[in-house]
């Protein structure tokens, strides 16, 4: 089966070398917050950053390796919903949370 | 209600919290509606027995998965619910005018019974009579613009289409059983929460909205993957039809906010049934984050209901002006950014609450953004018509009365968008004559046009024009009629949803804004008896060739009532305007040599039973018949389950099934073609 | 995968092969994959929720009081694991090899349970400390957000179980690799969903 590793929908499947690559990935970048924050190896703000930073890498790394997304073109769509996706929870959560901080503040809401 | 029935706070084991006194037999207004719609559901199964309809009915339409039979499933739902909530309209206005002028105060409607007949109408008309007008126009057009033999689901589509209907049963049922919510359409909290809504009437508008979302949801997904990827081969994106442009981009709206509607609906079920705190007063709620929330999901919603009867009119003008589209790429990028930024605004719905100067300036400049490219799209449909042959047919009628009414609709809303006057006009019956400004004059004159234009297409025969220009005529004046006075009474101070105002001096503007109301009621009187007319003469309208309207776009290539599968040939894209440019070369309706087996899905009943079900779900959740929730939900998990291991879901019609359909058809459009072609195979059979 | 006699050629581009594109498999896992992104706004909304009353504890009991850090990190394992197994199930699947597809969606499947067990017990543990859904917004977030996602991983092992039956009556069939594929894409979701809550929950929840 030449198609190996194209499959449904622009979907490729990947090998096994790639699933452990992804595995141990994975496996650092939740063992750095998790032990900083367990440690609390930092200041606040510098651990902060380390969560966020790892948990996008990871979701990248599980997006690569793991469900094989690329800019090919048979997966031009996947990829670029998926881009279009997180603008839009980007706005929908900070949006959020910036308008509910005014109003708590102003409403003088938990005083 | 007369008399308030008991409500149970422990629900029973068998009946929940449901009594005989939920019933409002003794209720002087509901009791005769209930004997009317019962005497006519009676008259309706006997009229069908009477036929032996049922089998019919069974096959061919409640188990379709034809997107063109579920389209007007949509439309003939969205009629009637169209009644259900004008129905409403009449009542608030009859009820405004008369608690105003009289001495005491009371209208014909006691507070309570006013409060639901204004959040059924908003509910109904936004939900169940805009959303399935719609999707309804979308259903049965799309699929025939792209070239496609039906949607990428077609069973998701049946399903989609029966859970609205769940929704807008319960909706119905909860006229004559129990209450419907009497909180407003959107049902803040806490109003809304247990505390100071114990009955059921929120209980059923979160179900009714919970269930057919999910189904708009499912229609989102499913058209999105239409028309990405099933479009007819050659056909670029920027090929594509203007209709189906802005179909897709309010199909992308959808699947980014309705998921954001189920949460809200779904948290504040939480905080009704199980006693959580997201919007509760004590314990941490925050009724502010609903409003937000609910916000988020509403803004989309409003150009999910406008964009595509923005495509409406841009096919209409294009066709009608005998022009090809003016600034066709400005218009289709205007749409995607109305599209993105309609993301960006959505807390100007609730300036008022006291979030500040910093945002609230951001999100009054992004509103006032948003009117740019809906410029754009005025200005395109002018260009479009300027140096044209305008033709003034029905749906051209509709068209030009939405240009001037939206403009107005538009200007008044950017107006709002001033968060300082805002401040002033917020919850005023200015706002109420905005949004109806812009609902009506915008989105539902497009969908009567699109009705207009595409009927031949999906019937078969031609609505009757001159009742069709009536009842435009009728909607528009009545419209100014009825709404123009509410912009005055809103700038004078008066306030949305109150039963009664002690301000006589407002008296005479609500009686002429009642008086409007009856023109729009005259105009929907026109529009049935339109149907009727139609109906009676179709003999004398048929539409033989299929392109009654001498337009542009593939859709009109095929016959109408177009065959069940579309396209028997798949047509080869060259142009935007595809059938014109065939029509011009000279090769529309070519003959083809001959035909393939044509791959279709089979009807199935899993849609309308897995609605069936979750009807019985959502009314046991409502009632808190926990016996009867355990039934519909296991009864639609065990049909999803029972479903999925079907085989033979689809067929092949086979090339004698589809040649004599075809024939019949070039029979009319192209008989030496055809003949010449029959000549040709007998000598090659000879 | 070679196309059998009813179904299209995988890559399917628009206009490509349409005298048989209904339920193609290409479409069905595109069509899933919008899904997804349509599941991952109703996740946002409910971590907008959550940041929100993230501080809205009305003086009850607090996150801080309650988080037991090794213990997510024993979650997060299995069902970081799980996607990984998950992951080789599918490269059994593409070779058509029955049994080492078995055998690793039957580990995913335990993993998956395993991971459920574990949330169920820390459900019950802090409803016994004093921390239920009706303690206080915060609580409310909290349990609705985690079992959302719990529920969704619930609904992911059934449809599993369910799948075992497919493949068992009809084995490798286009239709069922489409399923499978679909439900990889699920599965590899969830997995993404669960960085984003030990993320944000509990760790920054303890900070």
């Amino acid at each position: 089966m030449s198609e190996q590793t194209q499959g449904h929908g622009g979907q490729a499947h990947g090998s096994v070398k790639e699933y452990v690559v992804g595995l141990l990935l994975s496996i650092v970048l939740t063992v750095i917050p998790f032990s900083m924050v367990m440690l609390d190896a930092a200041s606040s703000t510098v651990i902060l950053g380390v969560i966020l930073l790892c948990a996008v890498a990871q979701m990248l790394v599980q997006l690569v390796f793991f469900l094989h997304m690329n800019t090919s073109s048979d997966q031009i769509w996947n990829t670029a919903s998926a881009v279009f996706i997180v603008i839009i929870v980007a706005i929908l959560i900070i949006g959020s949370v910036w308008i509910m901080d005014h109003l708590n503040h102003n409403m003088m809401m938990g005083h | 209600m007369s008399s308030r029935p008991t409500i149970v706070t422990e629900p029973d084991l068998i009946f929940g919290k449901f009594t005989s006194d939920a019933i409002p037999f003794t209720d002087p207004i509901i009791l005769p509606v209930m004997l009317i719609v019962a005497l006519g559901g009676i008259g309706l199964v006997t009229m069908i027995t009477k036929m032996g309809k049922w089998g019919y009915l069974w096959r061919e339409w409640l188990t379709s998965v034809d997107h063109k039979r579920i389209g007007i499933m949509y439309v003939i739902v969205a009629a009637v619910m169209l009644v259900r909530g004008f129905s409403d309209a009449l009542m608030m206005r009859a009820q405004q005018a008369m608690a105003t002028a009289s001495e005491n105060g009371a209208g014909y409607l006691p507070a309570e019974h006013y409060d639901q007949i204004f959040t059924a109408h908003g509910t109904i008309m936004i939900f169940f009579v805009a959303m399935p007008l719609v999707i309804g126009l979308m259903n049965v057009v799309v699929p025939l613009q792209i070239g496609a033999r039906d949607v990428a689901f077609p069973f998701l589509n049946s399903l989609s289409f029966w859970l609205f209907v769940v929704g807008a049963l319960l909706v119905n049922v909860s006229l004559f059983v129990g209450e419907f919510a009497a909180t407003g359409w959107l049902a803040y909290p806490p109003l809304s929460g247990i505390e100071y809504s114990p009955w059921v009437g929120v209980d059923y508008w979160l179900w009714a909205l919970q269930i057919s979302g999910i189904g708009t949801l499912l229609t989102g997904v499913n058209f999105f993957v239409t028309i990405l990827r099933m479009r007819a081969p050659g056909m670029k994106l920027m090929q594509m039809p203007v209709f189906t442009w802005t179909s897709l981009c309010a199909n992308v709206l959808i699947i980014i906010s309705f998921p954001i509607l189920t949460v809200t609906l779904l948290l504040l079920t939480l905080d009704r049934y199980f006693g959580t705190h997201f919007f509760t007063n004590d314990l941490g709620g925050n009724q502010m984050l609903y409003v937000n929330l609910i916000w988020a999901w509403g803004h989309p919603e409003v150009y999910i209901l406008v964009l595509p009867a923005f495509g409406v009119f841009s096919e209409i003008t294009a066709t009608f002006s005998r022009k090809r589209l003016f600034g066709y790429t400005s218009l289709v990028w205007a749409t995607v950014v109305i599209m993105f930024l309609a993301f960006v605004v959505w807390l100007h719905h609730f300036f008022t609450m006291g979030s500040g100067a910093s945002v609230n300036a951001f999100f009054g400049i992004a509103t006032m953004i948003i009117s740019v490219p809906t410029g754009v799209k005025i200005f395109n449909w002018l260009f479009t018509m300027y140096k044209g042959r305008v033709e003034f047919t029905a749906s051209m009628w509709w068209t030009l009365s939405f240009l001037f009414t939206f403009t107005i609709g538009g200007m008044t809303g950017v107006m709002l968008a001033i968060p300082a006057a805002d401040f002033v006009l917020h919850n005023s019956l200015f706002l109420i004559a905005h949004f109806h400004n812009v609902i009506i004059g915008g989105a539902v004159f497009g969908y009567f046009a699109g009705f207009t234009y595409w009927f031949p297409k999906a019937t078969g025969f031609m609505l009757d024009e001159k009742l069709g220009k009536l009842s435009c005529a009728l909607w528009t004046i009545g419209f100014f009629v009825a709404f123009m006075p509410l912009y005055i009474l809103g700038f004078n101070g008066m306030t949305r949803r109150l039963n009664y105002y002690d301000n006589p001096e407002w008296t005479y503007l609500l009686w002429v804004a009642a008086f409007g109301a009856l023109i729009v009621l005259a105009g929907i009187i026109v529009q049935f008896y339109q149907g009727y007319v139609s109906i009676r003469d179709r003999e004398i309208n048929r539409d033989v060739t299929g392109d009654p309207w001498n337009a542009r776009t593939l859709e009109w290539s095929t016959s109408s009532p177009p065959p069940f599968y579309n396209f028997a040939t798949m047509p080869k894209i060259h142009d935007r305007d595809e059938h014109h440019y065939k029509k011009e070369h000279g090769m529309a309706y070519d003959v083809p040599k001959q035909y393939a087996p044509i791959h279709m899905p089979k009807n199935t009943w899993a849609g309308i039973v897995i609605s069936g079900f979750s009807l019985i779900m959502g009314f046991a959740f409502v009632w808190h018949i926990w016996w009867m929730v355990i039934l519909g939900v296991a009864g639609i998990f065990g049909s999803l389950v029972v479903y999925s291991f079907e085989r033979n879901k689809d067929y092949y019609v086979p090339v004698d099934q589809i040649e004599p359909i075809e024939h019949a058809h070039l029979a009319t459009v192209n008989p030496d073609g055809l003949r010449e072609m029959q000549a040709q195979k007998q000598n090659f059979q000879a | 995968m070679t196309s059998t006699a009813d179904h299209t050629v995988l890559e399917d581009t628009p206009g490509h092969d349409h005298e048989h594109h209904h339920d193609a498999g290409g479409d069905t896992v595109f069509g899933f994959w919008i899904y997804i992104m349509s599941d991952c706004l109703l996740f946002a909304t409910l971590f907008a929720t959550y940041a929100v009353l993230s501080g809205s504890f009305a003086g009850g009991i607090t996150a801080k009081d309650l988080f037991d850090l090794k213990f997510v990190a024993a979650e997060t394992a299995l069902l970081l694991l799980s996607s990984f197994t998950f992951g080789m199930a599918m490269l059994y699947a593409h070779q058509h090899n029955m049994r080492g597809m078995i055998t690793w969606l039957c580990i995913t499947f335990a993993l998956g349970a395993g991971f459920l067990c574990m949330e169920m017990y820390e459900f019950h543990h802090f409803s016994s400390m004093g921390a239920t859904p009706q303690t206080s917004a915060y609580w409310s977030a909290f349990y609705t957000l985690v079992a959302t996602h719990g529920l969704h991983v619930t609904a992911g092992m059934i449809w599993m179980l369910i799948l075992f039956v497919h493949f068992y009556r009809d084995g490798f069939t286009n239709a069922n690799l489409v399923r499978l594929a679909c439900l990889s894409l699920f599965w590899h979701f969830l997995d993404i969903i669960w960085i984003c809550v030990f993320s944000v929950v509990y760790l920054m929840g303890v900070m």
